[in-house]
């Protein structure tokens, strides 16, 4: 119980995941966790996003998809993925998990939270 | 106060909203819109007022944009209320009971009125035209209490009423003036055969016979013709004809003809002034299909959206009745005449009647009965006047028997169950199709593959899929036009994006978008990766490959597959490989414990499962024993098939092997529009499958047979064979060349099949073939494209830590 108890004290925290240039523009790079890969996204305009790293379509990994706007395109199937919701975009239906980010002084951070 | 600009539309019918609806999906806080409509209904699909009649629909399927719909998108919309009066000067619009709206820009989709012909007793009671909602209830009321109707008129509206209304149990005679029914569509032998079909189906003729007078004191009771005879009806339908409704324009004082006078943009005469629809006259013509409508539209929109570029350049029409069970299609000059060339079917017996009209090796026209399952195949070769001299000889048998997977025999969309398959990559059944075409008032092949998915993934359905919305929507349907922007950010082709590239020197992507206005800021996943290859295979030595607008596959060369993982092929040569390289691969899989090394069928060895992290050190241990990526995940060249040949075949002619892996040697690395892939058989056996590749290379005794544009995928295609050369230097040349032809010309994913089949073999082989000078300088761009793609990615990864973020998690938790 202790030990669950202090991994989601954890969840809570904003947690370091690297500087912003490592991410590259239009591009995404992949966070492991001990729930699952999540992806963190960097817009054209440099805006951040995280998404649960698992297409709502058939697990495809957005990580690898193509950027665009605030959009990844899943490689499997080509589903389009909103950053922000992480909603698929109609007339395709369905929602994968997003996670707060904050970027501040060029460092990006993650919150686990559920 | 808003400090929107105002848009009123007069005239809320498909024409007029189809307009807006194009203009809100471009841009949709530009304009403050208000709707003027003479009925009182939302909009709906008027051209489906012949099933309502026939009992199939009801007037709630046909709703196109509900009440809902306006409030939706911010439109007033006043129903019921007839403009009288537009004060141009003071830009008002002024109704019937007296709203007044003031314009920025004024949009007249007015429409048409059915055309009542002026004889004694036209407006008796029980005298109705086809024309809209209140015409079919009309129609509807009477057919329950009354039993003899007259149709006049034997074009296309005449007999879908007449139709309907024998369906809803009437005695139906059908007046026409002339000899030939539907005589604007068919021809006499068509128009025969679509006689006795309905005579059999119960409807009576009266061909030849001109309207004296109609009869009846307070209600018809009769029609009597010229020549004296008579008809009993209890209802008589005009169906004569429209004419454009230009009372409104002509008052308000804007240049009319026939229809309202307008412009390629859609503007009339006063240039705050639009119009779109059956109300115009463009060009001397003027339309009463649905299609070219909504071209118009289209045109409107981005011309009321302030890109100002699209242009109207009138339309190619076609034809098909919504009878059901009667199969008829017409398109174009269908009648021929000197200097045309008929080509005809004719199975009487059967009730088939096939008739293409060809000048200059095109196709000008058209008429099909009984059989029209191609009919949007013609009408495509026909709108984009392509060559047919090569499919001559077949052509009158249809696409299937080109190999074309869509089109399995006859009528195969109308007589598909609801729960039958269409789309086998995305589980499509036709009901949902048929479901989402009505319910969501589809139109187009694009709109249907947005929302069921069907036919969006191979694409081998296509032509079911069109069939089906042409069975569904019945006439108006047309096939999209091949001209189609590149992708939704962007109005214009492939084509013209190539050509602003080289015209304007281009040379990344931001460039293209911002000369070429691009509508979203980043682009998307179909058009970023098709300008990252215009560009670099346009300026090979200037541009900078740009790794975020590729597909994954081709960022970190290797295939990504359903679980995440990736597989990997190591190139090897024409086919051969050594005991070295065997052992190298065995150590490898040991090593990063791969689960799964298959032997694929471009004659090579496939490393599945591997884990993304672990790419760059498989490739450092291939690398080590000399041995380079396969490209076998790029639109590329993958492989060069190969049999033995010469060197220990039995019935080798050439040395095939060796061939093989010089052209491998020479093409390696090259980027192409789509996968490329080559195969060389050293005797016409042909062991090596070489006519069923992008290029192919058949050895016989007394040289080498070059084969272009062969598939073996979805849609199986044997090539075409492009000449005989005498030497491996000549076989290399014409590769080289071919593969950089293709490369500069084709669009961006399509493969060298569907490209051969748009631009003709013909044109192919005038470039590679004809033209020596022409050959040389294509095969010397090629090479000269070469020298900065022959680099091995892997290597590059592997040792040089190229893009090692593409490897690695940024962060490790827990």
């Amino acid at each position: 119980m202790t030990a669950n108890t202090a991994v989601n004290e954890m969840d809570n925290e904003w947690l370091e995941v690297g500087r912003l240039e490592d991410i590259p523009r239009l591009g995404s790079r992949l966070v492991r966790t001990s729930k699952g890969d999540v992806a963190v996204f960097r817009t054209a305009g440099d805006e951040v996003f995280a998404l649960n790293d698992r297409c709502p379509h058939k697990g495809g990994p957005l990580s690898q998809g193509i950027v665009f706007d605030h959009k990844v395109a899943c490689p499997l199937h080509n589903w389009c993925i909103e950053l922000q919701t992480g909603c698929a975009i109609a007339p395709d239906e369905g929602y994968t998990g997003t996670y707060p980010v904050n970027v501040e002084n060029g460092v990006v951070f993650l919150k686990l939270e559920d | 106060m808003s400090d929107k600009e105002k848009l009123v539309l007069i005239g809320n019918g498909m024409a007029g909203v189809r307009t807006l609806e194009e203009l809100l999906a471009v841009t949709s806080d530009k304009y403050e819109i208000t709707v003027f409509g003479a009925e009182p209904y939302g909009n709906y699909n008027r051209i489906l007022l012949s099933p309502v009649l026939a009992g199939e629909k009801t007037v709630d399927d046909i709703m196109l944009n509900s009440v809902q719909w306006y409030a939706d998108n911010n439109i007033t919309l006043h129903t019921g209320k007839k403009v009288v009066e537009v004060n141009r000067a003071r830009r008002e619009v002024i109704a019937e009971d007296g709203t007044t709206e003031r314009y920025d820009r004024l949009l007249l989709a007015t429409g048409s009125n059915p055309f009542i012909i002026p004889v004694p007793g036209s407006k008796l009671p029980g005298v109705v035209s086809f024309r809209d909602i209140y015409d079919v209830n009309a129609m509807l009321e009477a057919s329950r209490t009354r039993k003899k109707a007259v149709v006049i008129g034997g074009g296309l509206l005449g007999l879908e009423a007449a139709n309907g209304l024998l369906k809803q149990g009437m005695e139906v005679t059908v007046v026409h003036l002339l000899d030939t029914l539907m005589e604007r569509q068919l021809d006499k032998p068509a128009a025969a055969l679509l006689k006795i079909s309905l005579e059999q189906r119960g409807l009576k003729f009266s061909m030849e016979a001109q309207t004296d007078s109609i009869l009846g004191e307070e209600r018809v009771r009769g029609v009597r013709f010229k020549d004296g005879s008579e008809v009993e009806a209890d209802l008589v339908v005009m169906a004569v004809g429209i004419r454009p409704n230009i009372e409104l324009a002509k008052k308000i004082g804007l240049h009319c003809e026939r229809g309202i006078m307008v412009n390629d943009t859609m503007q009339t005469f006063d240039p705050r002034v639009y119009a779109v629809g059956e109300c115009v006259q463009h060009r001397g013509d003027t339309y009463g299909l649905v299609a070219p409508l909504f071209e118009q539209a289209k045109v409107c929109a981005n011309h009321l959206a302030g890109y100002g570029f699209a242009l109207y350049k009138g339309s190619v029409t076609s034809t098909k009745l919504k009878v059901t069970g009667i199969d008829l299609f017409s398109a174009g000059e269908f009648l021929g005449g000197e200097g045309y060339e008929d080509i005809v079917y004719k199975d009487p017996g059967h009730g088939v009647y096939k008739k293409l009209v060809l000048k200059d090796n095109q196709i000008r026209g058209a008429v099909m009965y009984g059989e029209t399952v191609d009919s949007s195949w013609y009408f495509q070769l026909l709108r984009d006047g392509t060559d047919v001299s090569e499919l001559r000889d077949s052509l009158l048998f249809g696409q299937h028997h080109l190999g074309d997977s869509g089109h399995g025999g006859q009528n195969v969309a109308a007589k598909m169950a609801d729960d039958a398959e269409v789309c086998g990559c995305n589980g499509v059944v036709k009901g949902n199709i048929v479901q989402a075409i009505t319910s969501k008032g589809l139109f187009t092949l694009e709109e249907v593959r947005a929302h069921t998915k069907a036919s969006a993934s191979c694409g081998s359905c296509t032509g079911l899929v069109e069939q089906i919305i042409a069975a569904t929507l019945g006439g108006d349907y047309s096939a999209a036009p091949k001209e189609k922007p590149l992708c939704a950010c962007t109005e214009h082709t492939h084509d013209d994006v190539r050509k602003t590239i080289r015209g304007q020197h281009l040379t990344s992507i931001r460039a293209v978008m911002d000369f070429m206005e691009w509508r979203s800021t980043d682009g998307c996943h179909k058009c970023r990766p098709a300008l990252n290859y215009y560009l670099i295979s346009t300026w090979p030595d200037e541009v900078q490959d740009d790794y975020q607008s590729r597909f994954i596959n081709e960022r970190v060369h290797a295939n990504i597959q359903k679980d995440g993982t990736y597989s990997v092929i190591p190139r090897m040569w024409g086919g051969l490989t050594t005991p070295d390289e065997l052992r190298a691969i065995a150590n490898v899989a040991d090593k990063f414990k791969i689960p799964t090394v298959k032997v694929t069928g471009g004659q090579r060895i496939d490393l599945l499962g591997v884990k993304k992290d672990d790419l760059p050190k498989v490739w450092a241990d291939l690398n080590a024993a000399g041995m380079v990526s396969g490209h076998a995940y790029g639109k590329s060249l993958r492989t060069v098939k190969t049999c033995v040949g010469s060197e220990w075949c039995r019935f080798g002619t050439q040395d095939s092997t060796g061939l093989g892996v010089k052209i491998e040697k020479m093409t390696w690395g090259s980027w192409t529009p789509h996968k490329f892939k080559v195969a060389v058989s050293g005797c016409p056996r042909n062991c090596a499958e070489a006519t069923i590749k992008d290029f192919g290379v058949v050895c016989v005794d007394s040289g080498y047979e070059l084969h272009v544009g062969g598939n073996g995928g979805v849609k199986v295609r044997a090539t075409d064979l492009l000449c005989k050369v005498e030497t491996e230097e000549e076989a290399m040349e014409y590769c080289a060349a071919f593969m950089q032809i293709y490369r500069e010309e084709a669009h961006y994913l399509e493969r060298t099949a569907p490209w051969i089949e748009r631009v003709g073999l013909s044109y192919v082989k005038s470039r590679v073939v004809d033209d020596e000078l022409g050959r040389k300088a294509l095969q010397q761009r090629f090479l000269d494209s070469q020298q900065h793609a022959q680099v091995d990615p892997w290597a590059e990864r592997a040792e040089k830590h190229v893009d090692a973020h593409e490897f690695v998690p940024i962060k490790q938790v827990g």
